[in-house]
């Protein structure tokens, strides 16, 4: 019985994880390796006798290097930040106003109001980006970080709203309630009670609109021209590629630059981030 | 302290209509319950008087004051709810502290209060932990000293001890009476339990579909039952009810049916006049009927089967039939009875009750 038992554990636990473990962490090792790899192993033959592909036994930081002299990266990277930092911020107050309107407020057409946010979240930048242009034109934001500040909202807002109104259904509605027989105005509820309780809700809106605006790459590369005003994600596909030469190892520096933030800002809240999507905690 | 008057109180939801003109004059000090059945209203109506709910139509006075168009905060009012509403956040000093934060006192003031209502309900030792490191019991007390620190003029609980074991919940009810004696607030009181209802109010309101069905002391509800309603929800097992025919045989009234056949009490002979030939519901309480002795009166007694044995340690429930009338009796431990035993029963004259089957109304 055990036996068996430890058997089918293999089966269907162990070599699935495994799998998935290390296909999803390949492409990351394959973006340091290559990071890492001097460029006359990078552009060897497939055939050449001493290729090693999975490995370098020459590391060096000279694509690091050459990425923070010979291009703006630097000035990418801040970009970036400035730009998903004060997006995520408009979003984040927006939603959070809206997703608690939505959960709790009584007001006509409330479901009907809550579901063409969402279904607005459905149309796809790829369709949204030409409208959109038109409008940054009409108020010459073009090439300016406000064109992206102004327009990541567009899919960041319905985002958190939707997140965080299903934050603000679990939270027993008694506890305002109570705060407003306690002295509280409504408003005073909402910020000195609900919002409180719905930090790891809030938070894990605040991470994934991060995430989405740092990633963002449609309306960055429509809305934005010249090579210091543009993002990382921009930047490194179209100021790294010329023609049809790839410089893989900047590429790959830039794309591990790139990811760094995203991935401290993950690992430090994971776990409100996790409490923020599963339900919150009980009053 | 303050007596709270409601008004021809009426609320409506889209479709619903969950408080139909309610007309309740709460005294100074007075401990009310309002008790029924899940979607009576009783609820609605707390909450309209604690401003969460808007008023459909009526008037709402605390005090002196007309509150209807009054936040709640402004209400002067203390809610205890169900599940608690502690504020997780928090510690419990903080809980019980937040009202009186929120209303601007001066520290010293909020720690004396505070100190002082941990103190009545003994969770002086709880003050610093968070409500998620309480137990349910706790977790209430801190509710109930939330509310109490604001000595707020009327106190209104939501089914507060619902969510507790039996056992606490009788050590609870217990405490908020002794409570209520010592604090002489005026209180309203929501439950859907009939007990707590009995055990707490000073009067109670018996409310079913939004109505208002009897107001009145424990004793009198339970006594004089204004319907049919009333009398089954009062009381635990609920009252036995058969179906009779009023008959004139030789000048007296006699309830009749199959199986079960008895005069009608002199006290109630005179209301029952009109009824002749027209059938009424007999209602009787399972402990007003008793094992027959020599000494009962033929005209009150009546045979039964006994269908199944409930021995409760202090009491024994029969559950009997008479003919085709199921009923309940509540017998003395010392009865030796056993299924498919028969058994005469006699009945308590003046403790019969009769209702109008159309109206449902007390006869």
């Amino acid at each position: 019985m055990v036996i068996e038992r430890r058997w089918k554990k293999w089966v269907y636990f162990y070599i699935p994880l495994t799998i998935f473990v290390i296909g999803t962490l390949f492409p990351f090792y394959w973006m340091l390796v290559t990071a890492i790899r001097p460029d006359a192993e990078l552009y060897r033959s497939w055939r050449a006798v001493n290729n090693a592909p999975f490995w370098t036994l020459q590391p060096t930081l000279e694509h690091f290097r050459d990425l923070m002299a010979k291009t703006t990266f630097p000035r990418w990277l801040w970009n970036t930040f400035f730009i998903a930092v004060i997006s995520t911020s408009i979003s984040l107050a927006c939603g959070l106003l809206a997703g608690y309107a939505l959960a709790r407020l009584k007001f006509p057409m409330a479901g009907t109001l809550g579901t063409s946010i969402f279904v607005t979240y459905l149309v796809p930048p790829t369709l949204l980006f030409i409208p959109l242009a038109d409008i940054i034109r009409d108020f010459q934001l073009g090439n300016t970080p406000w064109a992206l500040i102004l327009t990541y909202p567009t899919f960041l807002i319905p985002f958190c709203t939707w997140l965080l109104m299903g934050y603000f259904k679990t939270i027993p509605k008694e506890l305002e309630e109570c705060a407003r027989i306690d002295g509280a105005t409504r408003f005073g509820a909402m910020v000195r009670i609900i919002f409180p309780i719905a930090v790891p809700g809030i938070l894990s809106a605040g991470i994934f609109a991060f995430t989405l605006s740092w990633n963002e790459f449609i309306y960055a590369l429509i809305f934005l021209s010249s090579p210091e005003r543009k993002t990382v994600p921009v930047g490194v596909v179209s100021e790294l590629i010329r023609g049809d030469i790839y410089f893989w190892g900047q590429l790959m520096a830039g794309a591990l630059l790139g990811s760094i933030p995203v991935a401290l800002v993950y690992s430090f809240f994971v776990e409100y981030y996790v409490t923020g999507l599963t339900g919150s905690v009980k009053g | 302290m303050a007596q709270v008057m409601m008004k021809d109180l009426n609320k409506k939801y889209d479709e619903v209509h969950a408080v139909k003109d309610v007309n309740l004059h709460i005294r100074d000090k007075e401990f009310v319950v309002l008790v029924g059945p899940s979607g009576c209203g009783k609820s609605t109506t707390l909450r309209m008087v604690a401003g969460l709910e808007e008023i459909t139509a009526g008037e709402i006075t605390i005090g002196d004051r007309v509150v209807n168009d009054l936040p709640p905060k402004d209400r002067d009012i203390a809610m205890v709810f169900q599940n608690y509403a502690l504020y997780p956040h928090m510690t419990v000093y903080d809980n019980m502290a937040f009202g009186l934060k929120m209303r601007k006192f001066p520290k010293t003031e909020i720690a004396k209060r505070v100190g002082d209502a941990a103190e009545i309900l003994g969770i002086q030792e709880l003050l610093k932990r968070k409500p998620r490191q309480l137990s349910g019991g706790q977790r209430q007390r801190v509710a109930v000293g939330r509310a109490i620190v604001r000595h707020p003029q009327v106190f209104l609980f939501d089914e507060p001890l619902s969510n507790l074991d039996a056992k606490l919940r009788v050590q609870m009810r217990v405490e908020l009476k002794r409570l209520h004696e010592r604090l002489e607030t005026t209180a309203i009181y929501v439950t859907h339990d009939q007990v707590e209802a009995m055990t707490l109010g000073d009067r109670v309101v018996v409310m079913k579909d939004g109505w208002i069905q009897q107001v009145g002391e424990p004793l009198e509800l339970y006594s004089r039952p204004a319907n049919r309603f009333v009398a089954g929800f009062i009381g635990s097992p609920s009252m036995n009810f058969v179906e009779t025919t009023i008959a004139d045989v030789n000048g007296g009234l006699w309830a009749d049916t199959a199986g079960l056949r008895v005069k009608v009490p002199p006290a109630s002979a005179a209301r029952l006049g009109p009824y002749k030939g027209q059938k009424v519901t007999l209602g009787i309480r399972p402990e007003d009927l008793r094992v027959a002795s020599g000494a009962d009166s033929a005209d009150y007694s009546f045979d039964t089967v006994v269908e199944v044995v409930e021995p409760l340690g202090s009491e024994i429930l029969l559950d009997l039939k008479a003919g085709p009338n199921v009923m309940v009796a509540r017998v003395d431990p010392t009865v030796r009875v056993k299924h498919q035993d028969k058994m005469r029963l006699s009945l308590h004259p003046e403790r019969v009750h009769f209702f109008d089957n159309k109206t449902e109304l007390a006869i």
